[in-house]
Order: C-alpha cells, then structure tokens, then sequence
C-alpha cells in the first residue's frame, strides 16, 4: 500500500466553523438581503454581531482579540459568507477583518494595535481601507494625498474615493505620499476619522453592492500623530501590495462561491418550474450549460485552493493569486449572465436573488485590482 | 445556588438532506445524508446556557450514539456547555431504551435539572422525556415554552423563559397545551422537555469552536451502565409514502360530484 495523503485542508473544526456562518448567513443576514440594499445601508450593529461571533479576527492575533487560526477558516468564512446574498455586507465585513486591518496586525505599534485593530476585531469600530483617489486607482503609485511632516505631526490633504466603509468608518488604513513621485514616495497609516479637516462628500451611488457604503473621503490640513505611521515611511507602495495579496485572494474565493451558489439556486429553479410540459433544468441545452459552469467553477475553486495554500504558508503567491483572481472574477460573470437568463423574466426583476447577485459581482473585477492589472502581472511575471 | 444542568443532544438526519428508503425498507440509505443536532435539543442546549449564565453552575451534554456523536456534543460544547458525556451505543434505540440509558446517566452526575427536546426530528416519538421522569420518579414539565414572542427584548437580552425560584429549589414552566398555555411550578430536580417557542438558540462563535476541542467529553459504554438495553419497539418495515399522482380538471359542478360520489365515493 503507498501512503497516499488526501489532500483535504478542512478539518472537523474547518467544518463546524464552516457550518456556523453558514447558518448565521442564512437565518440572520439573509432575509434582510433585500431590505439592506433598499435602504442604500446595513444596521452598523452588525460590525458588532460579527466581532462576537469572532469572523473579524480569524486570522489576526489573539493578543488583540483574533484567533490567531490559519487561512482555511478565512476560506470558509468567505465562502459561505455569499450566503448572505448581500454583496455590500459581505464586502464590508471583509474590509473589516481581511482588507483594512491585517496590515495593522503586521506592521503597527502595540499603541495601533491597542487603538485601531483590537477595537476593529471586535466590531466596535468600523474601518475602511482608503487608496484609490480619483486619478490614481489600479495606478497606485500615481497617488498624490499627501502627508507633510510638521514636528511630531503629519499634516494630509487630498481626498479619496470609491471607499468601502468609507462613510462610517472610526479609523481609514491610509495611503499617503510622504515622499519623492512614483511608488517609493507612498506610506501608510492608521488615520482616525475624528480629526479635524476630515469630511465625508456624498455616498456614492453604484451599480450594485448597494448596502455598502461607499464615499468619497476629504482630508484638508488634516493633523494626525507622526507615530500613526505604519511600518517604515515611504515603503508604503510594498505595503500595499503585499496587503493586495489577501484582498485579491478573498475575492477570488468570493467569485467562486457565489458562482456556486447562482447555479445552486438555478438548479433548484429548473426543477420547478416548467415550460413545454417539462422543468425547464431538464432541457439539454441549459443542462450542458450548466455542466460547463459546473466544471468551470469546479477548477476555478481549485486554483485558488492552491493559492489559498501557498498564501497560508506564506509563499510567494502573487502569480497564482493573481491567476486565480481574474479567472474567478471573470467566471462568475458570465455565471451570473447565464443564470439570470435562465430565471427569464423573473430574474430581470430588481428584487430577485439572481438580479442582485448579478449587480453585485460585477464589482470583482474591478476592485481591488482591475482584471487588466492581473493580466499585466501575470504577463510580465511570464517575462512576456 | 448554582445548578447542575443535564442537556441530551441527539445525532439525527439534516432534514434538508435526500431521504430515501433502502430497497429492502430495513432502513434509510445513510449515503450522501448530512447529519446535526436535533433542533429541539439546540434549544435545550440554549435554555441550560441561559440557565447557567444567570444563576451560575455548569451544563453538562449528554448524547447517546456512535462515536460520530461527538460531533454534536463538541457543537453543544462550542455554543458554551461546560463538558460531554457520549455514551457508545450502536444498538437500536427506542425511547425505553434512552430513557433507561439517561436515568443511568442521571444517577452518576446528579444534577438538578435534565432538559431533553420534546421529541428528535427522526422517528418524533416524544416519549424519552416522559419516560426517563418517570422512571425517576421526578416532576416533569413538558413541551416548555414562554409567553414572550421570539420577537421580544427578554428573547433578545437572553433571559431564561424557564424561571427558577429566589431559593433555586423550584423551576416555573410555562407548557404549549391545546388552545394555549399552561404554567406549572415544579421541585427541582426535575425534567424538562423544551418546545419551538421557548427560545432562539445562538450560534457557535468561532472561538466558542477552539475552545469546545479542549473541553472534556468523556465516554462510556451503555453495556457497562447495567441498562436495560432491550428494545420495546422494532422497526419491521420502511416504507416511502406513495408518490402523489396528478390532480384531474373536471368541466362542471356535475362532473365533480359524479367523480366524487362513484369513484372517489366520499359524498
């Protein structure tokens, strides 16, 4: 006999996790899916709710409230989190817990960690992850809010844009210039929202993802502690694109999931209901369609299984994690297009699953680094 | 005037799985069929957690069954029971036997106040709790529930819907009855079985999950116990109900009653 070793990364306690957020998205989220999106937000009680039932902090440290775990449960958490059928909610909570804050637990001073993340683990303060400006969103380097020295303070302006979070949040992880032009010129740091200077312009209104609050974010002469500095000054570029790396990931494995999920419920339809005298999943046509999606996601979830590994056991990631991001990001819309098609006219409706669903991915490609961006990554890490 | 609280937690059939019968109706075929806790015991569970944060002491689950179990006491353990008991039985199990098993269970912990779900959503026989009071000889209080909604601030802020007395020597229940409710005053030790509307059970929070792998779940064999572990019910024959056939449209009133009157021969 050889010894063969499954390859099988979730363990009991994957499994029991799993099967709570599955349960909390289903009963707890879920049926307000279209509630929340009506109301352009979610209760932001919830950042608490989630804090308690520990999904801010999986991966964080516990010194500070997280549970210190290893990145299998943020794959479970991610996945049955689409549950919710709420792309806005989902992106929040990952911002929380995955975007905004894991550069803290990385790089920040135990005073940051007391300040800033302990509280965000625990839902108590919102925070939001604020990059992109209106001329600088795939070209990070190009970012031009600045933060100048002045004694022991940094004083930033500029203003930031397309900001998950960005209308409530206590605390932005932000990306400032405090030095030369182009990309060794950036720094980040934690920012309090309750300083001086700082205002929110409107809430932007978008395609979908609509619970979630997203800002356009104003900084003028805006004072905060030198000390708010993450990490080393001017490192900032590196900072983000390490911090990119688990942003790109949970994306993919969101793509995947709610992919899955589209064509579950799809299925589920086609044996209800009927046209020509038989369930309309039994015609061929959508049944192949189906295959193929099927088999589609299938391989999807498993490149971004084998990112998901190389990422838990800090590797270096960034061809597979970008691989995975653009295929799953890409799949999931035409997923989404299939199956809003098969739902007819039902699923042109504003309220339907699908429709939602359909709005909300779109967003993947997009955020957190453009599919284009990923195909230049991929490219040139070919030596194309 | 903490209380010792006995919880049983019963491994069954996600109602949500395919069930289908074996072809020789000697069982259910188990492939491909994902397994919980019965509902009526996580609220069983959630009554005891609730029991015990406000008056303290300790909650203890107890489940019957495989070694697979486990898996629902560790799910108890990780909503925040103190410790599990699993005792092995791979025998067949009806209520008699259950409750001989529990009433076992009962003499070696002791504890104040057993709460057991009113029935397990797989065979919804109803009668361990009954059965397993009697043979105690203790008060019972079946099928508890509140008189607050689900909805309301109490249910919210967690507040036990069973209610124990200032000297912690009597429990206050209120009981589903036909057409309303009921409220009876019980001497502790008693047992309990809880129904739908007594409370919302919580959810396991991931660190509650940690934390259940390193609480303790001890073992023990029912044979060992001295139990009388012979059942009273044997399963003969499953059998799927008849798949429904397709309804009929009739023309008029006339043709209705014809049909009704000579072939389905109700009027």
């Amino acid at each position: 006999m050889s010894s063969a070793v499954a390859f099988e990364p979730f363990s009991e306690e994957h499994q029991a996790f799993r099967r709570t957020v599955r349960k909390f998205a289903e009963e707890e989220l879920a049926p307000h899916a279209r509630e929340w999106d009506e109301a352009g937000e979610f209760p932001r009680a919830l950042f608490r709710r989630f804090g308690e039932l520990g999904l801010l902090g999986i991966r964080h440290d516990p010194a500070w409230g997280g549970s210190g775990l290893d990145y299998w449960y943020v794959v479970a958490y991610a996945e049955e989190l689409v549950r919710c059928k709420n792309g806005g909610l989902g992106t929040a909570m990952l911002v929380q817990g995955e975007m905004a804050t894991p550069i803290i637990g990385e790089l920040g001073t135990d005073e940051q960690k007391r300040e800033f993340l302990a509280p965000a683990l625990a839902g108590e303060k919102v925070a939001a992850l604020a990059i992109s400006e209106p001329n600088a969103g795939s070209d990070v380097a190009s970012i031009i809010t600045s933060a100048r020295r002045d004694g022991d303070e940094l004083v930033i302006n500029g203003s930031k844009i397309w900001i998950s979070n960005g209308a409530r949040a206590d605390f932005l992880t932000l990306a400032v210039r405090t030095g030369q032009p182009g990309y060794g010129g950036l720094s980040l740091c934690t920012f309090p929202t309750d300083v001086k200077g700082y205002s929110v312009g409107k809430k932007l209104e978008k395609v979908g993802n609509l619970s979630s609050d997203t800002a356009i974010l104003h900084f003028d002469d805006c004072r905060i502690p030198a000390r708010w500095l993450l990490g080393e000054e001017n490192q900032g570029f590196f900072q983000i694109m390490t911090g990119f790396q688990g942003e790109r990931l949970v994306a993919a494995l969101t793509a995947v999931a709610g992919a899955q999920l589209m064509l579950e419920q799809a299925m589920a339809y086609g044996q209800e209901r009927t046209a020509f005298g038989r369930p309309i999943g039994s015609f061929q046509v959508w049944r192949h369609k189906f295959a193929e999606h099927l088999a589609a996601v299938e391989a999807a979830r498993w490149l971004s299984y084998r990112a998901a590994d190389l990422f838990n056991r800090q590797q270096v990631a960034v061809k597979e994690i970008s691989m995975a991001k653009l295929v799953a990001c890409d799949l999931v819309q035409d997923v989404a297009y299939d199956c809003m098609q098969f739902h007819g006219g039902l699923g042109y409706m504003v309220e339907s699953d699908i429709a939602r669903a359909w709005r909300d991915v779109r967003a993947l490609p997009i955020a957190g680094g453009s599919a284009e961006i990923m195909k230049e990554i991929i490219s040139k890490l070919a030596g194309l | 005037m903490a209380l010792k609280i006995m919880v049983t937690v019963k491994r069954v059939e996600d109602p949500e799985s395919k069930i289908r019968v074996k072809p020789d109706g000697s069982g259910i075929v188990t492939d491909g069929v994902n397994y919980k806790m019965n509902p009526f015991d996580e609220i069983g569970v959630e009554e005891g957690l609730r029991l015990k944060e406000a008056h303290g002491g300790e909650v203890l689950v107890v489940s019957i069954g495989g070694e697979k179990s486990a898996t629902e006491i560790r799910a108890a353990l990780a909503m925040g029971a103190d410790r599990g008991v699993l005792v092995r039985h791979d025998g067949p199990l009806d209520p008699v036997v259950v409750s001989n098993i529990l009433a076992k269970v009962y003499e070696l912990e002791k504890p104040d106040l057993v709460l057991l779900g009113k029935q397990s959503i797989d065979d919804d026989q109803n009668q361990a709790g009954q059965y397993l009071a009697a043979r105690l000889g203790l008060p019972q209080g079946t099928f508890a529930s509140k008189t607050e909604s689900l909805e309301s601030e109490a249910e919210q802020k967690k507040v036990p819907g069973l209610k124990l007395s200032s000297d912690g020597k009597r429990l206050v229940v209120v009981r589903e009855i036909d057409g309303g409710v009921e409220t009876i005053d019980l001497s502790l030790p008693a047992v309990v079985t809880v129904d739908l509307r007594l409370n919302k059970p919580r959810f396991a929070s991931l660190p509650g999950i940690m934390k259940a792998k390193k609480k303790e779940l001890k073992e023990l064999q029912a044979a060992a116990l001295g139990a009388d572990l012979t059942p009273r019910v044997v399963v003969k024959l499953l059998a799927s109900p008849p798949a429904r056939k397709g309804g009929l449209k009739v023309a008029d009133v006339e043709e209705l009653w014809k049909k009704l009157h000579e072939e389905a021969k109700v009027v």
